[in-house]
């Protein structure tokens, strides 16, 4: 019977990888989502090592889409009324709201998985108590909540991963509330317990790793709405401090130019629209892969 | 049902009583820094504390408190610290001229989404389903101020079709609404829309959609008498819901356009610390939001047999 | 009717569906053909495309389904040729359809009389108030009482039983000429069931509607059917009247199922299970030639793997009986009915468990504004009310009920994750009922494990089946060395007759039975003393079915476990069980050892529960006793005998007001019933099985 051990092949875990994005090719939505959004963090990476004007130095202003510059390159999208390359302003815009957006994201998703588990799976007490706080974040329209924190606590990096933290945290909350929730009552579950495992572990190590598939889908959406909500507050004259690229604040001072400097405001725009398609598109192709099986 | 509608009412007050506290105790904690906002950078803090004890701000931080719950309550939110007017002479014109955006929004967007989605989830694969559902995503992907700033580019400076503002300065004209309008239904139709046509693909592929068929009613009977009255249910909470979603769309497109909305003052009392009128803004945005939870709660229970029956 | 043309004649019919994978044929050359009046009976595992048919015949096959080629006659119009109109109006007024879930079948927004209505509506012109005096006649007509207040229902507010007597209204409302039933009572306890299946019989008889009843279970079939066409695997494997096929199977296949089903006429030590090896083909990796070749004991290579092998007629059979395989005249299959495979009965060995009056009740709060207004806002549901009994070691105590009856909560309380109310449970020697899993030591956890009822549930899905059995072992302090729990894993595979490197599969890559297996290694993994099996095998098919309790019962024998054997289905309980606990709304209404269960004197619950399992042996005879109505809700249990309300031995009053007395019947055997026990032994027994030598019957002297 032992001779049979050595015909026991562990499956790699790069292979599960390799199947993972293998599968990626089974929708098309997915594989332009999974484009659009890694020609920009692709952009994001490189950007140290592009051979760019610096996004912060006026050297002409109102140039337009391929004016030649003083030193002999090009300003392959102008410049905008200080004079800055918006080209190195998009690519370097698109490294701080990714890194942003991602840190915050990643912030709220652990607080709203542990919230949303413990209240799923402990219930009662707990419950109702995560429940109501959360309820109460969720009365607020979300946009109402940005402006609340950030003029309360200040516009800077940090503040805006807490501000996102109290906007997303509920809705994670909840969504993993549900699939704890639905998932609790399965057998495997019952197996656990009638084993003696500790709560911690059936939380974390039984239930959620099987709730995964609904939880990527939203971690996709929600990355998008949270780039939004950067760009926005942004926008709005609440966001990153300047003089840092930020796409919302490019949007912003462009605005009132627009008449003859359109571009300064179009590219941004269509910068910060291709990226939330993308990660809309991954979402959705994920989902429908995910119905499939 | 009297019950839940009950209960559902009490929920509603304490989650105002608890966002109402969280306000008070994060503006007017600090009593200083409030006369600082009222007397201005430069006032010394004898002149904070002499104002401070003139308007009433001795008393305990719970009677403070009290007072200021039963003065909202009436409408009395204080005056505004940027416009120097009693808040609630700029709030309510304000909060009338978002009404008539959210107005000519939704009487658009609902009988477009609906029939659009419908149509969608009632053939899924079909071309129409499939435009549909890639104009929608494509739609809901565009940030408002993003989509803004594209039509502007369009309508406004290429085309020079529409007016780039909308203050309203000279009385109120239709042509400066086209644009606010269209940036918000860009976004809520292409949502309302993709949940409208799941819900109906759901339902179309339902068992009792099956028994229908198989009952050998007519194509157009199953659609109207069986799958619309459940397809429905859905959608009408996510738009009730939209309601919440609104007040932080609005914002960004009032201050896009210069609109002289509700969500244009609180953005600049948010700006300028004006903390009378982001009290007053935030309460009213939380009521809204709070009651079109309430109504739709108490609508999908009234549309749904299976919980108004048990 | 010889000359009568045929109201349904299905000729070569091949159903594909179309999927990414490519093309999959659900159906091939299948060819049947429906008498005026006449029933018939489609029977086969998950997957062999029997309701595949009935979807063909209904000409709705979804997006990716379609009829590659055959003709599906219908009164002698060939539907696959029929246009969407003309199909419309066939559909409901001539040919009706009845479903496997009736509750997802009706529409939960609409009342049951607009459902019902509109059928007679669109088919007839006909006024609303004569469709609603048809719709009348007809609810009374599928005994549904009080007609008025159930059409006023939305569906939510009607018991399961209840709904489906509905959607049996709705089929028979234009009076069709054919009626599709595709498994009507699968979501049905069985006494309910029971009554629905004596009422579908008396529909063919009072209306002459011809039938087709798609069931997998053979029982059922026997009971309904004038015909059976046996499926496997998309395909016809054999077909005939119920009287030939059912004692004279010629095809391996329906043999092989016939030896699957446990009969209430047999025990596991007498004449144990005879499971079909293997597995059924999924459709795009049958074998060449006979599909059943591989599974098959009379196999014979370079003849049934060869050509696809084609229906033939049964020679010496004047029932038309047919089967599809080449040996089926050199087979001796009667020679093989199980004789030596007997195997002794296992040592009863000392107490295990001793249930002592254990009682578990649950607060149901209640927000309507009536309980608030009248007070009574939290009411007392009794999952369990004093549950007495005793299991010993290597004994299998069987629990037996339909749903509600408490069986499961009684599980929960013993495995720990709920704590009982009052009593005892002792279990070694200690009292457990009151300790909660966390605060169990692992000794008395491991002693003391489940097998799950659900096999797509009983699996984490996201780890490997490896890993969760190695999981089991590292808790119960076993052995803590990686590379000795990596053998014991292996030695459990083997015990489940696994192959080893299921070790890194993941659950999805697994059967239902095989997932089944898993648990059982899980549950075996500590050597409990005891374990609870909550229907482990209620969702596998028949041949898997039995697989799975043989393995579980081997398991059993070779550790002297106890086994606590919870189950709904009296057959699988006489077969494999030493002693029986029947329960009925959280109540023992009787107790004993298996033999004196199953011959009177009976509880008349456990009476009417004997005869509402369907046998699959035509030579059994069963006395017929169909219960009225519906089980009550728990929350508001009869105030006496919890079964006053459904009884047929009610003997007055006292049944309603008094609960009833525990009675001796002999030694452990106790009937909880107001009936006088020299009443109750006067009860001639349900199931009675005619002398051995009027048995075996001859195709030949059938058709004499």
């Amino acid at each position: 019977m032992d001779t049979t051990n050595e015909t026991i092949q562990r499956p790699s875990a790069l292979g599960k990888i390799l199947r993972g994005m293998g599968l990626l090719r089974e929708s098309p939505i997915a594989m332009l989502g999974a484009a659009l959004v890694m020609f920009w963090v692709v952009m994001a990476i490189i950007a140290p090592i592009l051979p760019l004007h610096s996004p912060l130095d006026p050297i002409m202003p109102f140039q337009k889409i391929g004016a030649a510059a003083p030193d002999g390159s090009t300003f392959w999208l102008g410049t905008d009324h200080k004079g800055r390359d918006i080209l190195s302003r998009v690519i370097w815009g698109s490294q701080r709201v990714l890194i942003w957006a991602t840190l915050s994201t990643v912030v709220a998703y652990i607080v709203g998985m542990v919230m949303g588990s413990m209240a799923g799976y402990l219930g009662g007490w707990w419950d109702e108590a995560i429940s109501f706080v959360a309820n109460v974040l969720l009365s607020f329209p979300v946009m109402i909540l940005y402006i609340l924190i950030i003029s309360y606590l200040g516009a800077s990096g940090v503040n805006i991963v807490i501000a996102v933290t109290f906007a997303s945290g509920p809705g994670i909350m909840r969504i993993v509330r549900g699939l704890v929730l639905d998932l609790k009552n399965r057998d495997y579950i019952s197996a656990a317990q009638t084993r003696g495992e500790p709560a911690w572990r059936i939380m974390f190590i039984e239930l959620l790793p099987n709730a995964r598939g609904p939880l990527i889908v939203d971690s996709c959406l929600r990355l998008g709405y949270t780039v939004v909500a950067i760009a926005t507050l942004g926008f709005l004259g609440l966001g990153l401090p300047p003089p840092d690229p930020d796409w919302g604040l490019m949007i912003k001072e462009a605005v009132p130019l627009g008449s003859f400097a359109g571009h300064a405001m179009v590219i941004p725009a269509l910068a910060l629209s291709s990226l939330i398609l993308g990660f809309n598109f991954l979402a959705d192709g994920v989902r429908e892969i995910s119905l499939k099986d | 049902m009297l019950v839940m509608l009950f209960k559902r009412i009490v929920a509603m007050a304490l989650v105002m009583l608890v966002v109402s506290l969280i306000l008070f105790v994060i503006f007017e904690t600090d009593k200083l820094a409030v006369a600082g906002k009222v007397l201005g950078p430069y006032s010394s803090v004898e002149q904070r504390e002499l104002w401070l004890s003139q308007n009433g701000y001795d008393a305990s931080f719970s009677t403070r408190y009290l007072k200021w719950v039963g003065n909202a309550v009436q409408g009395d939110f204080g005056s505004s610290l940027q416009l120097k007017v009693p808040v609630s002479e700029v709030l309510w014109p304000r909060l009338f001229n978002t009404g008539i955006l959210a107005l000519c929004l939704f009487s658009i967007m609902i009988p477009l989404s609906l029939t659009l989605g419908i149509l969608a989830g009632m053939k899924e694969g079909s071309w129409l389903d499939r435009s549909v559902s890639t104009l929608s995503v494509f739609t809901t992907s565009i940030p408002e101020f993003a989509s803004a700033t594209l039509l502007t580019a369009v309508f406004v400076f290429s085309l020079k079709w529409l007016p780039g503002t909308s203050a309203m300065s000279d009385g109120f004209e239709w042509n400066q609404m086209i644009l606010p309008v269209l940036v918000l239904l860009m976004y809520d139709f292409g949502y309302v829309a993709r949940m409208t046509r799941a819900s109906m693909a759901e339902v179309m592929h339902s068992q009792y959609i099956r028994t229908a068929i198989l009952k050998g009613l007519p194509y157009w009977t199953i659609i109207l008498k069986h799958a619309l009255r459940n397809a429905l249910i859905a959608p009408f909470t996510i738009i009730v819901l939209q309601l919440n979603w609104l007040l932080s769309g609005v914002i960004v497109v009032e201050v896009f356009f210069a609109y002289k909305g509700f969500g244009k003052l609180l953005l600049d009392a948010a700006l300028f610390g004006d903390i009378y009128v982001i009290e007053a803004c935030t309460l009213v945005a939380v009521f809204v939001a709070v009651f079109s939870q309430f109504i739709s709660d108490v609508g999908y229970t009234f549309l749904n047999p299976r919980i108004r029956f048990s | 009717m010889e000359n009568q043309s045929p109201i349904l004649d299905i000729k070569n019919l091949c159903i594909s569906y179309y999927t990414r994978a490519g093309e999959i044929p659900a159906v091939v050359d299948f060819s049947l053909e429906v008498k005026q009046g006449e029933t018939i009976g489609i029977v086969g595992e998950s997957g062999c495309g029997k309701s595949t048919v009935a979807m063909a015949i209904m000409q709705h096959m979804g997006a990716n389904g379609g009829i590659k080629s055959g003709s599906i006659k219908f009164k002698g119009r060939d539907m696959t040729q029929m246009s969407a109109e003309e199909l419309r109006q066939l559909r409901g007024s001539e040919i009706a359809m009845i479903y496997q879930e009736p509750f997802a079948s009706l529409n939960p927004s609409l009342k049951i009389s607009t459902q019902l209505m509109e059928v007679p509506l669109t088919h007839e012109s006909i006024s609303v108030d004569e469709a609603r005096q048809r719709t009348i006649q007809i609810l009374a007509d599928v005994k549904l009482p009080d007609p008025e207040r159930i059409l006023n229902s939305y569906p939510h507010q009607l018991s399961g039983g209840q709904q489906q007597r509905v959607v049996i209204a709705m089929g028979l409302l234009s009076n069709p000429a054919l009626l599709l039933l595709d498994e009507p009572t699968t979501a049905l306890d069985v006494t309910v069931e029971a009554g629905i299946v004596k009422l579908i019989a008396d529909i063919s008889k009072k209306y002459g509607t011809s039938q087709i009843y798609i069931s997998h279970n053979l029982g059922l079939i026997l009971e309904t059917c004038d015909r059976v066409f046996v499926m496997y695997s998309g395909e016809v494997v054999e077909e005939g009247t119920i009287d030939s096929l059912f004692t004279w199977p010629r095809h391996p296949y329906t043999h092989g199922l016939f030896g699957c089903i446990p009969l209430p006429t047999a025990d596991k030590n007498a004449a144990p299970l005879k499971p079909i090896r293997g597995q059924l083909p999924l459709p795009f990796e049958r074998p060449q030639g006979c599909y059943f070749g591989p599974r098959c004991d009379h196999f014979v290579q370079g003849r049934c793997d060869g050509e696809h092998v084609e229906m033939e007629q049964i020679k010496g059979s004047a029932a038309d009986h047919r089967a599809r395989c080449l040996r089926w005249n050199e087979i001796e299959i009667d020679a093989e009915i199980p004789e030596g495979a007997a195997k002794a009965a296992i040592e009863v060995g000392k107490r295990v468990l001793e249930v002592k009056k254990m009682k578990k009740y649950y607060e149901v709060v209640n927000n309507s504004f009536n309980a608030i207004i009248s007070g009574n806002r939290v009411r007392q549901v009794k999952a369990n009310e004093e549950l007495n009994f005793i299991a010993h070691e290597g004994e299998t105590v069987a629990i037996v009920g339909e749903s509600g009856c408490g069986k499961s909560t009684f599980a929960k309380v013993l495995m720990g994750l709920e704590t009982g109310t009052d009593g005892e449970i002792i279990h070694k020697g200690n009292e457990i009922s009151e300790i909660p899993v966390k605060s169990r030591s692992s000794g008395q956890i491991s002693s003391l494990q489940m097998v799950f009822q659900n096999p797509f549930d009983t699996l984490n899905p996201s780890q490997t089946i490896g890993s969760q059995i190695s999981r089991v072992i590292k808790m119960f302090d076993i052995e803590k060395n990686k590379d000795k729990i990596y053998e014991m894993v292996m030695k459990l595979l083997d015990t489940v007759k696994l192959p080893r490197d299921f070790y890194y599969r993941r659950p999805r890559q697994l059967s239902g039975g095989q997932k089944q297996r898993i648990g059982i290694a899980r549950a075996f993994a500590g050597n409990p003393s005891m374990v609870i099996a909550d229907e482990p095998v209620s969702a596998l098919d028949v041949s898997v079915a039995a697989a799975v309790t043989e393995l579980l019962m081997e398991i059993q024998r070779e550790h002297k476990t106890t086994l606590l054997f919870i189950s709904h289905d009296l057959s699988v309980v006489r077969y494999l069980s030493d002693r029986v606990v029947v329960m009925y709304l959280g109540q023992i209404m009787e107790r004993g050892d298996t033999d004196q269960i199953f011959s009177p004197p009976y509880h008349p619950y456990t009476e009417a529960l004997l005869s509402a399992v369907p046998i699959a042996d035509p030579e059994v005879n069963k006395r017929e006793i169909v219960l009225e109505g519906n089980i009550p809700s728990p929350l508001n249990p009869p105030k006496g005998c919890p079964f006053s309300t459904r009884c047929h031995r009610r003997i007055g009053e006292i049944c309603d007001s008094q609960p009833p007395p525990d009675q001796l019947a002999a030694e452990r055997h106790v009937i909880k019933c107001h009936i006088p026990l020299e009443e109750l032994e006067k009860i001639e027994p349900v199931i009675s099985i005619p002398d051995a030598s009027a048995r075996i019957r001859k195709p030949e002297t059938v058709s004499q």
